[in-house]
C-alpha cells in the first residue's frame, strides 16, 4: 500500500482508493524473473566480452566473437580486418549489433520497461514515476531505428550460419564431421533465425506495410510465413539468448579444456 | 450447489467513497454480475452498474475485479475459491460516477478527434470490390466491444492524467491501424497518430492486449505495425533528418 | 422550472440502434438539427446482438436472387399478414442500403470476386445475408455510430424519455427526459420525434434482450395517441442458451445452422424431420441424405429443415422437450462438432466458440450445445405508414423493432438488420421533411411539470414495494402465461395479474437519491413494461388461432378468416382497447409472385 498517487488513480474524480492494487495474485512474479534472467545475462556476457580468451576452439568459435574482425583473433575464421587498442576485444566490436537489435526489438522493450523501468510493472499496478513521455523524445525515441538494427541483425545471422556450417568439420579442418558442438552451433543459429524472422519490423517490411495484399502474392505469403511466428517472438527472444550464451559457454569449455566435444562422425 | 460469497464492492461518488462487504448468495455458473443483480434486488436496490447485453457482447459492464479489468458478465464466480473475498471497484482510469459506474466521456472524445473514413467512387456496378485478405487485418480491430479497458488499463493515462489530452489510448490507436489498413480508406493518418494522437506514448507494455475480453491483439497487430507505418513515414533517416532541419529553420 | 435543461431541435430520435442511428444520420443529411437519445452508451444498443447478417437480395452469390424472392420469402415468414407495402420495399431498398454502409467504412467478408459475401438463413431461398463473421450486429452498428459522430450529430447518451409532448392539436412538440447519471432532467423541443426503441422482451424472464428492452418507445407512442398492431406476434428464437441458469436466454445465432449444425434429441435423432408443415414441404429436403448434399449444392436439393422458419423450429423444440425428449437441462441439442471441423466452426462462427467457452465451458467444436427457445423479438408495434414510417400521430416516426406490420406474424432471420436500415432512412427522410414545414410548438410548462412530478413520485412513496420485485413477477407471469404456447385460461390469468401488478407499481417504493439509482430507473421502466405486456396479453386473447409467432393451444392451426384482420390496440384511460382491421389489399402484379411459385 502506498499513498495516493495524485496523477494517477488518486487523480481528482477518480474512485478513492488507497491501494496501488487490488490485485491479489502474484503479479510481481513476472518482472522479477525478467530483470533476474536479463540481469545474469549481462553479467555472465560482459565478462565474456572482457576476458579476451577462450572463444575458439577449432572447429568451433563463440557466438560472441563472431565474426572475428580483429588482427587479435584466434583461430581462422574470418578476414581479419583491422588493429584494435589491445584493451578492447573482438566481442566489444561486435556486440553492438546484436544488442542494438534486442534492446529495439518490440519484445524486450516491454520486458525491461516492465521489469526494469517498472512503467508499469504489471498491469493495473501503479508506476511510481510522476511523469510519462514513453517513447516520445530522445533517447527513446531511437527506438523507432528497430528495423536498421534488423537488417545488421541478419549479417550476423548468415555468419553465425556459416560459422555452424564450418563446424561441420573436424579439428584437421576436414569436411563431413560434425560433433556436439556442431549440433550446439546449428541450434544457435536456426533460433537466431527465428528470433529475427518473427521480429515485428520483419513481418512489416516483408507485407505488413501493403494495404492491398491481393495484389502482392508473394510478400502477402511471406507476411502470412511471418505473422505465424511473430506470436512467439517472446518465446523465440528467451530461447535465443539462453541458448546463445549457452553456446558460448559450451565453446568456452572446450577452449578451456575442461570438457571434450564427443564427436559424431 | 449454492454458497455465501464475500464481496466488497466500492460504493461512493466523485467527492468519496470506500470498499463495502455483503454477503450474497451463489449459484452455480453465475458470474459477476449475476452476484451484483442480486445485491440490487435484495440488498442495494440504488447500486450503480452499468451493463446491457450480459453476453460479452455491448462491452459495457466494465468494472475491475480484484484489481484486474473485466467485463464482469465474462467473469465467472467459479473462477474464484467459494471462501474468497472478492473485490468489485469501477474503473480506476476515469472519473467515477457513482459506484461502480464511471464517465467514460475521455473515450467518447478521442472518437470524435478521429479523422473519418474517407471512400473512393464506386466501381460502376455500384459495389466496392475488396478481397477477404485485404479485409480480415481491419476486421480484428473491428471486432472491438468498446468495452474500455484496455484504455482503463494503459498505465500512460491510468497513472498520469496529465497525458489524456495528448494520448487516444490503445482503442483509438487501433482505430487508426484500422483505417490505415483499410483497402479503402483514402487518408494518411500516420503523422496524426504521432503527433496528435500519441502513439509514441505508447511503450508497447501490452496490458491492452492482456485485457481485452475480444482477445484482439492489440499490441502485435495494430500499435506496433502502425508505429512501425509511423516510422515509414517520419522516421526513415533521410526523412528523419530533413524534417529535423526544417523544423530547426522555422 | 429553473433546473431544466431544455434543447432545441428539429428532429429528435429516440433509441441509438441500427433504425435510431439510421433515421438520425438521414434527418441530418437533409438538413434538419437532430438529436439522438439513447438510454445506453453510444454503440451499446441491442443492435450489437444480431449476429447473423443483413438480409438483402444483392445476387451476389446466387444471381438468380432478386427483391421478388426476397419479397416473397418475407411473406410466406410472416404466414401473410404482412404489410404488403413494408415488406416490397423492403426488398427493393435493402441492397442499396448494405451498399451504403461500405462507404461508411462497414468490412464485411467477400466472396472470391470481391463483393459482399453472402449466406443462408432460415426462410431466405437464397443465400443472401451479408455478414461479418457472426458479429454483424457490431459491425452495422459501429459503421452507423462512427457515421453519426463523423457528421458531428449530437447524441445525448444516457438519457431516459419518459413521454413525448404533445401541442394542443395533439401534434408532438417534444419529449420529457432525464440523465440517468444525474438525475437531471430534459426537455426537448421538436416538431418531429422518431421512436426507435427497440423491443419488449424484458419483461420476459428467458430472453435474449437486454434490460433496455422495457417496450418504452411502444409505450410512449400509445400514450401520445398511436396504436398499437400485432402485438400477439412474439418471436422466440428456437436456439438460446438454457445452461447454466444465469446466462438461459443468451442467443445462438441461426447461423449455426445455416453452417451445418442440426437439432438432435436426447435419442440423437434430427427431430425436425418429424415437424415439417405442409406449407413448406415442397422446398424442405425430406430425408437426411438430401438436407446434408443441400450444404454444397443448393440448387439440386433443398433445404434442411433445421432452417425452417423460426416460429416452426421453437415449436418443434418446445414440442420434443415437452415429449420428453430434450437434453439434461431442458433444451435439445444443436451440434455442429461432429460435423464440420474446428477450425471452420472458428473461423465462421467465433463469437458463438467465444460465448458458449466463456460462459458454459462448453467448446462447441468438440461438444454440442444445448439450446432452447428464448425470446426474442417482437413483430408487433407501432402502426406506421410504410413510405414515410409515421404513425397516426402529427409529427410522430417509428422504425425499428418498435415499428408494426413489416414483419406479419414472424420475423425471418437476417430481415431484422436490413429493416432497421430501410425503415429508419425512411423514417429520417419524412421526419426531416415534416420538421421543414411544422414548426415546433411551444412546450407546455404544465405538462413539463406534470411529466417531473410523474418521475419523482417514487422517491415520495414510504414503505412500497422494491421494484425488482415487481419487475420479476410480471416476467413471471409473461413468461409462464403468454409464453410460446397459449390457453384462454392461462392469458386471462396472466391479464388479471398485470392488473394486480399495476397497483402495486403505483405504491412503489425506491432507495437512494437520483444519482444512477438503477432502483428509480426500473421504477420508472415498469408501467411502460406493464403497458405493453397487457397489449401483448389481450392481442393474444383476442386472436382465437395459431400463426407465426402466436401458438394457442386452444386454436390449433391457422384460420382464413384471421388471415385478413390485424388486432390493434390503443390506449383508453388506463387501458388498452383492441379492434380490428382488415389488412391492406395486395396489388395483383405482387399477388402474383405467389401464384408463380404456389
Amino acid at each position: 500500500m502506498t499513498a495516493l498517487a495524485p496523477e494517477g488513480t488518486g487523480a481528482p474524480g477518480r474512485a478513492r482508493l488507497a491501494a496501488r492494487t487490488l490485485r491479489s495474485d502474484r503479479w510481481w512474479l513476472q518482472p522479477l524473473i525478467t530483470v533476474s534472467v536479463l540481469v545474469a545475462f549481462i553479467v555472465y556476457s560482459t565478462v565474456r566480452a572482457f576476458e579476451n580468451a577462450n572463444y575458439f576452439a577449432e572447429p568451433y568459435i563463440s557466438p560472441f566473437y563472431s565474426p572475428c574482425i580483429t588482427t587479435a583473433c584466434e583461430g581462422n575464421t574470418f578476414p581479419e580486418l583491422f588493429d584494435g587498442p589491445a584493451f578492447l576485444t573482438p566481442a566489444l566490436y561486435i556486440l553492438i549489433v546484436p544488442l542494438g537489435f534486442r534492446l529495439t526489438c518490440y519484445y524486450y522493450r516491454k520486458a525491461y520497461y516492465r521489469a526494469f523501468w517498472l512503467s508499469p510493472p504489471a498491469c493495473a499496478v501503479a508506476e511510481p514515476h510522476a511523469k510519462y513521455t514513453g517513447e516520445t523524445r530522445f533517447p527513446l525515441l531511437f527506438q523507432n531505428l528497430h528495423r536498421y538494427f534488423f537488417y545488421a541483425g541478419l549479417v550476423f545471422n548468415v555468419i553465425l550460419t556459416y560459422d555452424a556450417l564450418l563446424a561441420f568439420r573436424n579439428a584437421e579442418g576436414e569436411w563431413f564431421h560434425m560433433g556436439l558442438g556442431t549440433l550446439v552451433l546449428l541450434t544457435n543459429a536456426v533460433l537466431l533465425w527465428l528470433y529475427s524472422l518473427s521480429c515485428h519490423s520483419c513481418r512489416h517490411i516483408v507485407g505488413g506495410r501493403l494495404v492491398h495484399f491481393s495484389r502482392h502474392p508473394v510478400r502477402y505469403k511471406a507476411w502470412t510465413f511471418v505473422s505465424k511466428l511473430n506470436p512467439k517472438h517472446m518465446q523465440y527472444a528467451w530461447i535465443s539468448l539462453v541458448f546463445v550464451a549457452f553456446t558460448d559457454l559450451y565453446v568456452r569449455l572446450l577452449a578451456t579444456g575442461a570438457i571434450d566435444d564427443p564427436r559424431f562422425f | 450447489m449454492s454458497y455465501e460469497a464475500n464481496l466488497r464492492v466500492w460504493r461512493g461518488d466523485a467527492d468519496g467513497g470506500e470498499l463495502q462487504d455483503f454477503t450474497v448468495t451463489v449459484n452455480e455458473g453465475e458470474v459477476v454480475l449475476d452476484i451484483l443483480h442480486r445485491l440490487q434486488a435484495t440488498q442495494t436496490p440504488d447500486l450503480a452498474v452499468r451493463w446491457n447485453c450480459k453476453a460479452g457482447k455491448c462491452g459495457s459492464c466494465s468494472a475491475e475485479v480484484n484489481g484486474r479489468p473485466r467485463l464482469m458478465c465474462l467473469t465467472r464466480m467459479g473462477t474464484f475459491e467459494p471462501d474468497e473475498s472478492i473485490t468489485i471497484t469501477p474503473l480506476r482510469a476515469f472519473p467515477v460516477v457513482r459506484d461502480l459506474v464511471t464517465d467514460v466521456s475521455y473515450n467518447y472524445d478521442k472518437a470524435r478527434e478521429m479523422p473519418p473514413f474517407v471512400p473512393p467512387e464506386r466501381d460502376a456496378d455500384g459495389n466496392h470490390r475488396m478481397q477477404q485478405i485485404d479485409v480480415e487485418r481491419s476486421q480484428e480491430f473491428r471486432k472491438c466491444i468498446e468495452c474500455f479497458l484496455c484504455q482503463d488499463v494503459c498505465h500512460v493515462v491510468r497513472d498520469h492524467e496529465d497525458n489524456k489530452p495528448a494520448f487516444a489510448g490503445p482503442r483509438y490507436l487501433m482505430r487508426l491501424a484500422e483505417l490505415d489498413m483499410h483497402p479503402l480508406d483514402g487518408v494518411d493518418r500516420r503523422r496524426l497518430a504521432q503527433d496528435h494522437f500519441g502513439l509514441g506514448m505508447c511503450n508497447i507494455t501490452k496490458c491492452c492486449s492482456e485485457v481485452c475480453p475480444e482477445g484482439i491483439k492489440i499490441t502485435d497487430n495494430a500499435l506496433i505495425p502502425m508505429k512501425e507505418r509511423v516510422v515509414d513515414r517520419k522516421y526513415v533517416p533521410p526523412t528523419w533528418l530533413g524534417n529535423a532541419i526544417r523544423r530547426r529553420r522555422q | 422550472m429553473a433546473d431544466l435543461e431544455r434543447h432545441d431541435y428539429d428532429v429528435v430520435v429516440i433509441g441509438a440502434g441500427g433504425a435510431g442511428l439510421r433515421a438520425a444520420i438521414e434527418a441530418h443529411e437533409r438538413g434538419a438539427r437532430t438529436a439522438v437519445v439513447c438510454k445506453s452508451l453510444l454503440g451499446k444498443a441491442h443492435t450489437v446482438m444480431a449476429e447473423g447478417g443483413i438480409a438483402a437480395a444483392m445476387g451476389n452469390v446466387y444471381p438468380e436472387d432478386n427483391w421478388r424472392v426476397h419479397f416473397r420469402d418475407t411473406m410466406r415468414g410472416g404466414k401473410m399478414l404482412n404489410h404488403w407495402r413494408m415488406a416490397q420495399l423492403h426488398a427493393q431498398e435493402a441492397p442499396a442500403r448494405v451498399r451504403e454502409l461500405e462507404d461508411w467504412g462497414a468490412l464485411f467478408d467477400r466472396t472470391p470476386d470481391g463483393l459482399i459475401s453472402q449466406r443462408d438463413f432460415g426462410g431466405h431461398r437464397y443465400a443472401r445475408l451479408a455478414h461479418v463473421g457472426d458479429r454483424t450486429g457490431l459491425e452495422l452498428i459501429r459503421t452507423l455510430q462512427q457515421r453519426t459522430v463523423a457528421l458531428g450529430i449530437d447524441v445525448f447518451m444516457e438519457c431516459t424519455v419518459t413521454r413525448l409532448l404533445t401541442a394542443d392539436d395533439g401534434a408532438i412538440s417534444g419529449a420529457f427526459a432525464y440523465r440517468r447519471d444525474s438525475g437531471q432532467f430534459l426537455a426537448f423541443r421538436a416538431p418531429a420525434v422518431v421512436l426507435a426503441t427497440g423491443g419488449i422482451g424484458k419483461s420476459y424472464t428467458v430472453t435474449s434482450n437486454s434490460w433496455e428492452y422495457t417496450g418504452d418507445g411502444h409505450s410512449l407512442a400509445l400514450a401520445a395517441g398511436a396504436s398499437l398492431i400485432n402485438m400477439e406476434f412474439l418471436q422466440f428464437h428456437p436456439t438460446g442458451m438454457v445452461w447454466p441458469p444465469s446466462v438461459r436466454g443468451i442467443l445462438v445465432t441461426e447461423s449455426v445452422r445455416g453452417d451445418g449444425g442440426v437439432l438432435k434429441n436426447a435419442a440423437g435423432n434430427r427431430f425436425m424431420f418429424d415437424y415439417i408443415p405442409d406449407y413448406f414441404r415442397k422446398e424442405t429436403a425430406e430425408t437426411e441424405e438430401e438436407a446434408d448434399r443441400w450444404y454444397t449444392d443448393k440448387k439440386n436439393n433443398r433445404r434442411p429443415p433445421e432452417l425452417l422458419p423460426r416460429d416452426e423450429v421453437a415449436r418443434a423444440i418446445n414440442s420434443e422437450v415437452k415429449a420428453d425428449r430434450g437434453s439434461p437441462h431442458g433444451g435439445v441439442f444443436l451440434d455442429i462438432a461432429s460435423r464440420r471441423d474446428a477450425d471452420y466452426v472458428q473461423k465462421r462462427l467465433p463469437s458463438m466458440y467465444h460465448q458458449f467457452k466463456e460462459l458454459a465451458e462448453v467448446d462447441i467444436t468438440a461438444e454440442a450445445m444445448e439450446v432452447g427457445p428464448t425470446c426474442h423479438y417482437v413483430m408487433g408495434g407501432v402502426e406506421v405508414h410504410p413510405e414515410t414510417a409515421a404513425a397516426s400521430v402529427t409529427g410522430l416516426f417509428a422504425a425499428g423493432e418498435v415499428a408494426g406490420g413489416m414483419h406479419g406474424s414472424n420475423r425471418l432471420g437476417g430481415n431484422s438488420l436490413s429493416d432497421l436500415l430501410v425503415f429508419g432512412r425512411r423514417a429520417g427522410t419524412a421526419a426531416a421533411g415534416h420538421a421543414a414545414s411544422a414548426p415546433a410548438a411551444a412546450l407546455s410548462e404544465t405538462a413539463l411539470a406534470e411529466a417531473e412530478t410523474a418521475a419523482l413520485a417514487p422517491f415520495g412513496r414510504q414503505g412500497g414495494e422494491n421494484p425488482y420485485t415487481v419487475q420479476h413477477d410480471l416476467q413471471e407471469a409473461m413468461n409462464s402465461l403468454v409464453g410460446i404456447i397459449r390457453t384462454a385460461a392461462e392469458v386471462e390469468q396472466a391479464l388479471e395479474r398485470i392488473a394486480e401488478l399495476k397497483v402495486r407499481v403505483q405504491a412503489l417504493t425506491v432507495a437512494g437519491g437520483r444519482h444512477y439509482n438503477p432502483g428509480w430507473h426500473l421504477a420508472l421502466d415498469l408501467p411502460h413494461m406493464l403497458r405493453v405486456s397487457e397489449c401483448v396479453a389481450r392481442a393474444a386473447l383476442e386472436r382465437q388461432e395459431s400463426r407465426g409467432g402466436h401458438t394457442r393451444e386452444d386454436f390449433p392451426g391457422p384460420r382464413e378468416e384471421w388471415g385478413q384482420l390485424n388486432v390493434l390496440c390503443t390506449l383508453f384511460g388506463d387501458g388498452i382497447g383492441l379492434h380490428r382491421k382488415p389488412l391492406p389489399g395486395m396489388p395483383p402484379e405482387l399477388a402474383e409472385i405467389f401464384e408463380e411459385s404456389g
